[in-house]
């Protein structure tokens, strides 16, 4: 036993997996962009890795027991955050999801994220009984809905449901009954139809998405259409891909914002399914290490805050790979470390800190 | 530290080794979501891709020229710009239509009419907004390529016709392939394919119509072109030649300013047509362009009928023309002496009714009942003859039915027969009509083309060729129906007559020196006298003449129509003017005739011919309209 966290304890493993991803990431992001008004994207996303990487060893210098402490400061923050932006946030392709500090366009709900993994963990940890009563996981939904309603208000469907899995990878662990597990899983199966005659309280771009899930052949121009250039794109690759920065649909721009959220797409077509195999291995790895590291952690605390992250990443790639190749809507869910974008990515490293954080402690007293 | 943080709870191991075997459930599904798409499916997506980069871009091949006899251009095609519009981009074209409008000099009202009409259809398909583009136009598109990048220039192949009006009727028009055409034909048209619709355009659109290449252009997702793959080269379309002389033409045309009706000239041994003349006319340039329906309405709405092509359309009576056929009847069906004789007083009485002749003629013979045009004379042949005998030598000489010259939409005309008017009046045939056909009224109707091969069957001896327009076809054998050379010999005096004896009816006029120049007049009425008063006015008569040289085996035929003119005489020397420029072709020293009004260069003049004024709505009740 140590008393001091080191950086020796580290995982190094980790970090190469996700060197490896934000490598492919990167390489295709140029190939994406380079021959078009947005070349050299991929810059801009090398800083953000690096921003990211500095926000991850800072993060994991602050032990999460003393975090966990701040969770209802950081909760109420968070709440406040996602009040201004609604208020005082500035309007980007439709929906209000930033707020400008120093120049920097922030995105709340990014922060959100981090700070719901801390609040939950930091709620489940003081539920001392092996099982969760109804009236704990009430709670639990109460402080998961209010951030999601907000974050839904603005409109930002995908990171509003991304909160989710955090409560239900939470829940399940400190030991749901079967029994709650199962009247759950009704319960949602007989809210989906609800939640369909219910669909005209949506946006009309969400009940476009909904619909052109459904329907995609039909709107060939709107959201269908990228579903189905996405489904070319992915498809028209083929096993071995049709080579760096060769393929069409990516190169011509079919496929919608093939930097960003439709960069798993542009990898499928250009390195075909051996591509996108390495690729969902890698996270497959990044996973199980993950849950390697909960395992190892010294304290259920810990074991939380890791999970947290860990069934908000997966969940991300879930979604976002499901998306691609059109058997999930379209709900504006990147894929972690390979999409390009700034909040999005440092979010990912400052999870990855508190996942050191936990690890750098599982020795420490 | 917190209490809470200190805890003595295990880690669920359990759980989180079932999350983990969740997580590669997970992973392999997705994979096999990828596996569907990539491997199973890959070659219907990779066509889908395919489809989805490369556009299929037409090079439209030119249509084959048509020149004259001797090679001279009377329509030919010319590479021109069409200018589209891409409207990926709504709120760009939007905030740029005013410049746009200016730029290209259109009307704002014009453009958005444009714009919406297309608002149904895909909006990466770019419309036309300017079919024909000036040199100003297409600096203007490529000096703004890059901040009105919404414009851009198509190549097309558009028709020319270098004499505007002339010829217009017989040569036809192009436009753009018929809804029912391409049903009938989806392999040989592709919408939007420019084809003939009238005309010798129409007869040899597949002769001169050319294959067009493909281009295949790599394009984005908004439809810019990115960058060629391949050519097929676009193998133009073969020229054809004709049988007209554009010289003979010029001749016609120059008589028939301010004239309404038709010529037709032709070599009487082979049928080659050198010369066709239809008023009023129309500039087949016009058309070249997409025709702006107001104006496509104007024509085809006009009373005077511009579009009809009167050489082989105009179905009338042929007046004393029909005499010729008379005395060939009577000769050769040897019904009656051929020295028959008949006093003439001015009129004579049959079956209760009085016919009149022109004037008093005393004693006629056949000569003076050609040459003098003595209706007596052919009222009492006719009697004699009886309906059945006149029916059967016109139709032997061609008249009721189709020539059938080298041009859609040809009418066969009328020659009234017993079974005719059983058939079509289910009664018994009048014997006093066979008094008005005798003198080619009644229900005898031709076409000028009709007469012209008629009298060049009658003076060569029975040969009926046929009339056409393509030079060095190959020609089917001609009809023959041998008339005797007495017949012939007492036929073609009789017409060298006409326009030679002082008792002519041309009174010596258009007589031509050295030249074995003949011909037969005719007036006829244009309709019923009940017509005439229902309309309230006189409706002046149509004049014929049928010229040819020489007056045996001629070379040279020509019929001319004038309608409106009144007597036949006055047209004679319209025909004179051409068999005239034919000889003096031959001798080598041809003047092209004064271009005063008279053949239209300019696609302006299509308006003075159109607007003559309506004086013969008869017209549109005798002329069956043929129409696509």
């Amino acid at each position: 036993m140590k008393d001091r966290p080191s950086f020796h304890d580290f995982d190094w493993v980790l970090m190469a997996i996700v060197a490896a991803i934000c490598t492919l990431g990167v390489l295709e992001i140029y190939s994406s962009t380079h021959a078009s008004a947005m070349a050299g994207m991929q810059w801009k996303q090398i800083s953000w890795i690096g921003v990211g990487i500095v926000g991850m060893f800072i993060i994991s210098r602050i032990d999460y027991h003393t975090l966990m402490d701040q969770a209802p400061i950081l909760y109420i923050a968070g709440i406040a955050g996602l009040l201004v932006v609604l208020v005082l946030g500035y309007s980007r392709l439709g929906a209000k999801r930033w707020i400008s500090i120093g120049g920097e366009n922030l995105q709340v709900s990014e922060l959100m994220k981090l700070i719901i993994i801390i609040v939950l963990a930091r709620y489940f940890t003081e539920v001392r009984t092996d099982r969760l009563t109804l009236r704990d996981l009430a709670k639990v939904a109460t402080l998961t809905l209010v951030p999601v309603a907000l974050i839904l208000k603005q409109p930002d469907l995908g990171t509003a449901m991304v909160l989710v899995p955090v409560a239900v990878v939470g829940a399940f662990l400190a030991g749901i009954e079967w029994k709650h597990l199962a009247i759950g899983a009704i319960v949602v199966a007989l809210l989906v139809p609800v939640a369909w005659n219910m669909r005209r309280h949506l946006k009309p771009y969400q009940q476009q998405r909904i619909q052109t899930f459904l329907h995609p052949e039909e709107d060939q121009r709107g959201a269908g259409y990228q579903i189905l250039q996405s489904e070319i794109a992915v498809g028209s690759g083929g096993f071995w891909g049709k080579g760096f920065g060769k393929g069409s649909q990516n190169q011509l721009g079919f496929v919608p914002v093939r930097y960003s959220d439709f960069i798993l797409a542009a990898l499928a077509e250009e390195q075909g399914f051996i591509g996108v195999c390495v690729v969902l291995l890698l996270y497959l790895g990044l996973i199980l290490r993950l849950v390697d590291n909960a395992q190892k952690a010294k304290d259920k605390a810990g074991m939380y805050v890791v999970m947290g992250v860990t069934a908000i990443l997966g969940f991300h790639v879930l979604v976002n790979a499901s998306m691609v190749i059109g058997d999930m809507p379209v709900t504006g869910i990147p894929l972690p470390l390979m999409s390009y974008g700034g909040s999005a990515t440092a979010f990912v490293f400052l999870a990855l800190g508190l996942v050191m954080n936990v690890r750098m402690r599982r020795f420490v007293n | 530290m917190a209490p809470w943080g200190i805890s003595d709870q295990k880690i669920p191991q359990g759980r989180l080794a079932l999350f983990s075997y969740a997580s590669v459930v997970f992973v392999a599904l997705l994979l096999v979501g990828f596996w569907k798409l990539q491997v199973v499916q890959s070659g219907h997506f990779a066509d889908l891709a395919e489809k989805n980069r490369i556009r299929y871009i037409p090079i439209i091949a030119p249509r084959g020229a048509m020149l004259d006899r001797e090679g001279r251009v009377l329509a030919d095609s010319y590479p021109s710009f069409s200018i589209l519009l891409l409207r990926d981009d709504p709120k760009q074209l939007e905030k740029n239509l005013p410049r746009i409008e200016d730029g290209l000099g259109i009307s704002a009202d014009d453009l958005r009419g444009e714009l919406d009409d297309a608002r149904s259809e895909p909006k990466f398909q770019p419309i036309v907004i300017k079919p024909a583009a000036s040199e100003a136009d297409i600096a203007f598109v490529e000096s703004h390529r890059a901040d009105l990048p919404m414009l851009e220039l198509m190549m097309v192949q558009r028709r020319r016709y270098p004499h505007g009006e002339m010829l217009a009727n017989t040569i036809g028009y192009v436009g753009e392939v018929s809804p029912q055409d391409l049903a009938a034909n989806p392999d040989k048209y592709r919408p939007g394919d420019i084809v003939g619709k009238a005309g010798l355009e129409k007869e040899y659109n597949d002769q001169i119509v050319g294959t067009d290449g493909l281009r295949r252009v790599v394009v984005n997702s908004v439809g810019k072109m990115v960058r060629t793959l391949d050519d097929v080269e676009a193998i133009p379309g073969k020229p054809i030649q004709l049988t007209i002389d554009y010289d003979l033409q010029s001749v016609a045309e120059a008589d028939f300013a301010n004239k309404e009706g038709a010529l037709i000239a032709m070599d009487a041994r082979t049928g080659e047509v050198l010369a066709v003349v239809s008023r009023p006319t129309f500039d087949p340039n016009d058309f070249a362009v997409r025709i702006p329906s107001k104006e496509w309405a104007e024509l085809n709405s006009d009373p005077q009928t511009p579009l009809l092509n009167r050489a082989i359309q105009a179905q009338l009576a042929p007046g004393s023309v029909f005499k010729v056929v008379m005395a060939t009847a009577m000769l050769e069906s040897k019904a009656i002496p051929a020295n028959y004789t008949v006093y003439c007083p001015g009129s004579a009485t049959f079956y209760g009714r009085l016919f009149h002749c022109d004037h008093a003629h005393g004693m006629v013979d056949l000569h003076k009942g050609i040459v003098a045009s003595c209706d007596v004379y052919f009222y009492n042949v006719g009697k004699l003859l009886g309906i059945d005998r006149i029916s059967h030598y016109a139709t032997a000489l061609g008249l009721g039915r189709r020539t059938g010259i080298d041009l859609p939409g040809e009418e066969p005309g009328l020659i009234p027969s017993e079974d005719w008017v059983e058939r079509v009046y289910h009664h018994k045939w009048y014997p006093g009509s066979t008094i008005s056909v005798s003198i080619g009224q009644g229900a005898v109707m031709a076409t000028p083309v009709q007469l012209a091969r008629m009298i060049a069957a009658v003076a060569s001896g029975g040969t009926l060729i046929r009339p056409h327009l393509l030079k060095n076809a190959n020609e089917p054998p001609p009809e023959v129906f041998p008339l005797s050379d007495d017949t012939v010999k007492q036929i073609t005096d009789a017409l060298w007559g006409v326009v030679n004896e002082p008792d002519g009816t041309t009174s010596e006029t258009v007589k031509l020196q050295n030249i074995d120049f003949s011909g037969k007049t005719g007036t006829a009425q244009t309709e019923s006298f009940a017509l005439q008063n229902k309309l309230g006015k006189h409706l002046k008569e149509n004049g014929w003449f049928i010229g040819l040289a020489p007056r045996r085996n001629p070379e040279i035929v020509v019929a001319a129509l004038v309608q409106g003119a009144g007597w036949g005489s006055s047209v004679a020397p319209i025909v004179r003017d051409v068999v005239k420029a034919y000889y003096d072709k031959k001798a080598g020293h041809f003047q092209m005739p004064a271009q005063p009004g008279a053949t239209g260069t300019s696609s302006a003049s299509a308006t003075p011919s159109r607007a003559a004024p309506a004086k013969s709505a008869a017209l549109v009740a005798s002329v069956g309209a043929q129409r696509q």
